[in-house]
């Protein structure tokens, strides 16, 4: 917390000093920070590289000269996953948010739909993603129907919109009945019907407070991109595992890594900077906390 | 302000504006409300009075259609409210209230929390919205917090705001739900300066206090509820100095310590 610039005010013998000595403290505390990063940073590094079978892990899984050579077409693999991803989270938002009202739609008449998105979630979320993705991947073009899509790259989305849609409606769904019934009653009480209700008072904060959890299945899918690769699509993990045979050498794959590493970090920035924003937490209750020493 | 100070249809007949008459509500096997009957007065101040559980927040909410009542009748203005055959949305529109813990909608600034039933419920156009609601604000002296969002609100600022909202869709009755009971001390006067300047625009307001001493000086009428019914009623010299009836008594003992 900064001391205001109060007109008049004159910092106390006692506060100068008070903050002499934290600036000492901070200076101190920099100082031991540096030394023990840099002495912990040279035992590592001189443990790894006098350790016997350096020499070869080296080689097989950090060869500068393999990285470079495929990377253009691990990166080439990466923009399919990131193409997939995209379209797959919009389309997992929009089936999953479908879902989550339905299961909390009232009246009679909508039993069979509530029970049908009761019934998809349980299904979806049991099925292991794999065989998910075996079979639409290759059961589903296997039955020669007319319209069925054949791409390998659209048969993996779909099976990854099945799979996650069942996981993120729950996360909304959640979402849903952590708004408070007050806001309920507010709301109710205004005059808005039970669908204005849900779409102006009870959504807008529900979506807030599952933005986290959200941002975590989204990584998640970034990653489980790469198994349509199985499918025979060629992403990053395919592109990597082509890379690795023809070089005889483990280094592709860790490039692929490094590059799914590098796309997930910037999401989480994103989040928290959202999350900064006024009036965006709020909606959790979120209280404004002093620091404590 | 839109359409005029606060005049709500005259009900049918010159009867009350609000009538309930022997309503029941039970949660589960606990009878709340056994029975209660009261008018409210076009232009009146009824304060609910009575022990934390003896139903005071429970009424209100039957009222504005909140709860579901099991038996009994809830008249506004000559219409039966509870009756399922009308639009519950279109009759709690008809009135306003306001809520212990003021219940704003976190994600919205002030302006929006004020003009989203205008605007969705009454179908006033946007910018006449706006005018409505910054007027209404100017009344409840906010007019400088419109681009605020509610967390940046003191609880007597939050609570104001809350009043503005109920307020700006010309509700025919305002309830209020222990306005003050989550405030600061400090904080209470503001709100109840503010309501006892509505009562004299001729606002028709039923409300649940502990403030005693408001009570005395705002309400026409102080109903003590005990077991789900109405105890005693009265003036307010009537009920809060002179109770004829011992649980009244009791109550007022406790409070006042």
């Amino acid at each position: 917390m900064s001391v205001p610039d109060a007109p008049g005010w004159v910092a106390s013998d006692r506060q100068r000093e008070r903050e002499r000595f934290r600036r000492a403290r901070a200076r101190r505390s920099t100082l031991v920070a540096l030394t023990s990063t840099v002495a912990l940073t040279a035992v590592i590094v001189l443990g790894v590289r006098s350790s016997p079978g350096w020499p070869r892990v080296r080689q097989s899984f950090f060869n500068p000269q393999v990285a470079l050579d495929s990377l253009p077409d691990v990166l080439a693999g990466l923009w399919l996953n990131v193409r997939v991803m995209v379209v797959c989270a919009v389309l997992i938002v929009v089936l999953a948010l479908a879902l989550a009202l339905a299961r909390s739609l009232r009246g009679p008449a909508f039993f069979p739909l509530r029970a049908l998105a009761a019934g998809y979630v349980d299904l979806f979320r049991g099925l292991p993603l794999i065989l998910v993705l075996l079979l639409v991947g290759f059961g589903l073009p296997g039955l020669r129907l007319q319209g069925i899509p054949t791409s390998a790259v659209t048969l993996g989305a779909l099976a990854l919109v099945l799979s996650y849609s069942a996981y993120v409606a729950e996360v909304f769904r959640a979402g849903i009945e952590g708004v408070h019934p007050s806001q309920v009653a507010a709301a109710r009480s205004l005059g808005l019907t039970r669908g204005q209700t849900m779409a102006h008072a009870v959504l807008p904060q529900a979506v807030r407070r599952v933005v986290p959890a959200l941002l975590n299945d989204l990584i998640s899918l970034s990653k489980d991109s790469g198994l349509i690769s199985i499918l025979g699509a060629v992403d990053a993990v395919r592109a990597a595992q082509i890379q690795t045979a023809e070089h005889a050498n483990f280094t592709p794959y860790v490039v692929a890594g490094v590059l799914f590493v590098l796309l997930t970090v910037p999401l989480s920035r994103v989040t928290d900077a959202l999350a900064k924003r006024s009036g965006w937490l709020a909606a959790q209750g979120a209280l404004t906390a002093g620091t404590v020493r | 302000m839109r359409r005029g100070p606060a005049a709500p249809a005259a009900p049918a007949g010159g009867g009350p504006l609000l009538r309930v008459q022997q309503v029941r509500k039970t949660f589960g096997t606990h009878v709340v409300l056994d029975g209660v009957d009261l008018d409210v007065e076009e232009h009146a101040v009824v304060v609910l009075i009575g022990a934390s559980g003896s139903g005071k927040s429970t009424l209100l909410r039957c009222i504005d259609l909140l709860e579901e009542i099991d038996d009994g009748v809830i008249e506004l203005a000559g219409t039966d409210i509870a009756d399922p055959r009308l639009d519950a949305d279109v009759q709690r529109a008809r009135m306003g209230m306001v809520f212990q813990q003021y219940n704003l909608f976190g994600h919205l600034r002030v302006i929006d929390n004020l003009t989203l039933a205008p605007r969705l419920v009454h179908k006033v156009p946007a910018d006449q919205a706006r005018a409505d609601a910054l007027a209404m604000l100017d009344r409840v002296g906010l007019a400088d917090k419109a681009r605020a969002f509610p967390d940046e609100l003191s609880g007597g600022q939050a609570q104001r705001v809350a009043i503005a909202r109920a307020l700006v869709g010309r509700p025919e009755l305002l309830l209020l739900d222990e306005v003050t009971s989550a405030l600061d001390p400090e904080l209470v006067g503001e709100v109840l300066t503010l309501l006892a300047e509505l009562k004299s625009t001729g606002l028709t307001m039923l409300l649940a206090t502990h403030e005693m001493a408001f009570a005395r000086e705002v309400a026409d009428e102080v109903c003590f509820l005990h077991a789900g019914r109405v105890h005693e009623r009265g003036t307010p010299a009537q009920v809060l100095s002179d109770p004829q009836r011992e649980r009244t008594q009791e109550f007022l003992r406790r409070i006042t310590g």
